[in-house]
């Protein structure tokens, strides 16, 4: 989970995170700093040869490591972190905004209260942070509802609007987490209706209640690592190719594709795989003359027949 | 043991081995800057700081300055300045309180608020920005799990993310090709950038266009190749009372000029109806929609989705142009 630093950065790290632990375990101390417990000693026996100018014992970084433990006996002054550089400010706090003016991901007083706090302890650097942005879409209310479903542990009911089958349903839901993936949150949980795992685009519900009823999903689900792509296409899902023009090639960074080849004006071919082909005649009847099916076959097919039948709607009106 | 090896040692260990003396002496000049209240002149740090006895002066020298800009790098604050005030007699200094994160107490909700920022950037280079951010917190004493179930994530795909954001952070100018809607071929723009920011999981670059003369919003996606700075950092000045948040999202949503009516089968047409301003009762099955809109083009393309449930009743410069596109799929089977 957590990046490893660099070696110098890391080790004017490690000094102050020891001398706030005595006594911390290798497992905890390597876990946060995102190294391996071998690398972890490595440092340890690097700071242990250096210190103040003078060379004598009482001049150097003393750490006791002998058995699994560690406790730094003496500092040589290193007793604090070095300041958050401008970077490392503009991220935090940009990130910390963003929370505080997304309600319903987290407690909007505690992250004010962290914002100022981070903001007054990076000085200077906090001042670059207005140059990064973030608008997360997402109803406040939808989110807050699921916020407090997922602390108090209740399941949900909601009407949800499906876009792949353009169909409204009542759905109750016992949640386990919410992502955003690409500005959009979503919302991982047990479908009572669909009896599975199902993940939901929370700009698609319409109404949302917590129920007086603790969530309760099947023992022994599988749950999605957070690093886990959101839609893993698998190999039983249909392959798609599609030629789009420079007014559709929004399409290639917006869904996760396959595989992209630019051609030689300016369109591209992309080829994506699909659960269910009716998004896709949607998606290609939307980009009119600036998108085509090139394979499967019969979907191409479909589309026409689509827009055909929608133009005979034409004829009668 | 290290030192023990002989000089024909394996290479690999070789390099190792440097790499890990040259840590050893950074970590040394910077302890030794932090212990001095007095500036030390170069022959000092030379005969004091273990790691700078051995070679000439001048390979002394030459490391001394990569080493000073390679603690610059990670944002050791290296002071300079004269103890007798005398043009001649510059030294160095670490100021510690320049070096130290101020004291900072988060209670467990606020650091469990901090983690969970942590998680937001998804790729390089906020995400190791924000990594290394909350190892120093911890460093400093914060002790905390993220909340769990909750996983805000942005990402950053576009590849001129990371020039554009540092241009808008050093204060210079950027130049870049950029492709337009509607034309063939990229265009090279010269921006002074303001700002970027992420609006609804896209990226934009915010800034005044020098050719147009004029403030412009770019969507990052469409530069083409890289966006290469050039000019003085901190020649850009971001005009005061700008939001760039205003100006994105001006520039992507569309202010409704005109309404259309749009028939749609009951039961579908989910994003037409979200966007309505009336609903009635049509003929059996099906509902009439109002629906703003400026751009026909863009009404049409969000109606032909739904193929033979959504059918366009007025006006008519938005049928004509459904019926275009309609009839430019259908091909022949029309």
């Amino acid at each position: 989970m957590t990046t490893p630093l660099p070696e110098l950065p890391r080790l004017l790290a490690l000094v102050p995170y020891l001398v706030r632990r005595p006594g911390v375990s290798f497992a905890t101390a390597a876990a946060d700093f995102g190294i391996s417990e071998e690398r972890l000693r490595k440092d340890l026996e690097l700071l242990f040869v250096c210190g103040l100018p003078g060379g004598f014992p009482e001049d150097l970084i003393d750490i006791d490591f002998e058995g699994d433990t560690i406790t730094v006996l003496d500092s040589q002054g290193v007793d604090r972190p070095l300041r958050l550089n401008v970077d490392e400010a503009v991220a935090l706090i940009v990130a910390l905004r963003t929370l505080a003016e997304t309600p319903g991901l987290a407690e909007p007083d505690a992250v004010l209260r962290a914002l100022s706090k981070v903001e007054a302890a990076a000085g200077a650097a906090a001042g670059t942070a207005d140059v990064v942005e973030v608008a997360l879409e997402g109803d406040p209310e939808v989110l807050a509802a699921v916020r407090h479903a997922l602390e108090s542990g209740h399941a949900l009911r909601m009407t949800y609007w499906s876009a792949g089958r353009d169909a409204i349903t009542e759905r109750v839901v016992d949640p386990w987490q919410v992502f955003t993936v690409g500005g959009r949150s979503y919302l991982e949980g047990w479908c009572r209706l669909a009896e599975s795992v199902r993940t939901f685009h929370l700009g698609r519900v319409q109404e949302i209640e917590v129920l007086d009823v603790p969530a309760a999903p099947p023992k022994d689900l599988p749950v999605r690592d957070a690093g886990q792509p959101l839609f893993a296409p698998g190999t039983e899902d249909v392959l798609v190719t599609l030629v789009l023009g420079p007014g559709a090639a929004w399409v290639a960074d917006y869904y996760p594709t396959e595989h992209v080849e630019p051609l030689a004006d300016g369109a591209v071919v992309v080829s994506l795989r699909a659960r269910d082909t009716a998004w896709v005649r949607r998606l290609v009847l939307s980009l009119g003359p600036a998108g085509r099916v090139v394979s499967p076959e019969e979907l191409a097919a479909e589309v026409r027949a689509d827009a055909a039948a929608a133009l005979r709607a034409y004829d009668e009106t | 043991m290290r030192r023990g090896l002989p000089p024909y040692a394996l290479f690999g260990l070789a390099s190792r081995d440097v790499a890990q003396k040259k840590t050893e002496r950074l970590l040394n000049l910077v302890l030794c800057l932090l212990s001095t209240q007095r500036f030390l002149s170069v022959q000092e740090i030379r005969e004091k700081v273990p790691g700078y006895q051995d070679g000439t002066d001048e390979a002394f020298r030459r490391m001394f300055e990569r080493d000073k800009a390679e603690l610059r790098e990670i944002g050791v604050p290296l002071e300079t300045g004269s103890n007798t005030g005398w043009e001649d007699d510059q030294g160095y200094r670490i100021a510690r309180r320049d070096y130290q994160l101020p004291d900072i107490s988060l209670s467990a909700e606020e650091a469990a608020a901090v983690v969970l920022a942590g998680r937001l950037w998804q790729q390089a280079p906020l995400a190791g920005a924000t990594g290394s951010a909350l190892t120093k917190l911890r460093a400093a004493g914060m002790d905390a799990e993220g909340p769990l179930g909750l996983e805000p994530r942005v990402g950053v795909a576009e590849p001129a993310f990371e020039a554009c954001w540092q241009a808008a952070r050093d204060g210079r100018r950027l130049r870049f090709d950029y492709r337009t809607p509607g034309r063939p071929d990229p265009q090279t723009r010269e921006v002074e950038p303001w700002g970027v920011v992420s609006w609804h999981g896209r990226w934009y670059l915010v800034g005044h266009d020098l050719g147009r003369e004029a403030p412009r919003v770019f969507r990052l996606s469409r530069v083409v190749g890289p966006a290469t700075p050039y000019g003085d950092p901190a020649s850009v000045t971001r005009p005061d009372g700008v939001s760039l948040r205003e100006m994105v999202a001006r520039s992507v949503t569309e202010t409704p000029t005109a309404t259309a009516q749009v028939r749609v089968r009951r039961g579908s047409g989910g994003e037409l109806r979200r966007a309505a301003t009336a609903v009635r009762d049509d003929v059996e099955g099906w509902e009439l929609l109002e629906v703003g809109y400026s751009d026909p083009e863009r009404l049409a393309e969000r109606v032909t989705g739904y193929g033979a449930d959504a059918v366009v009743v007025s006006p008519d410069e938005v049928r004509a142009a459904v019926v275009a596109r309609l009839r430019a799929i259908a091909g022949g089977a029309a």
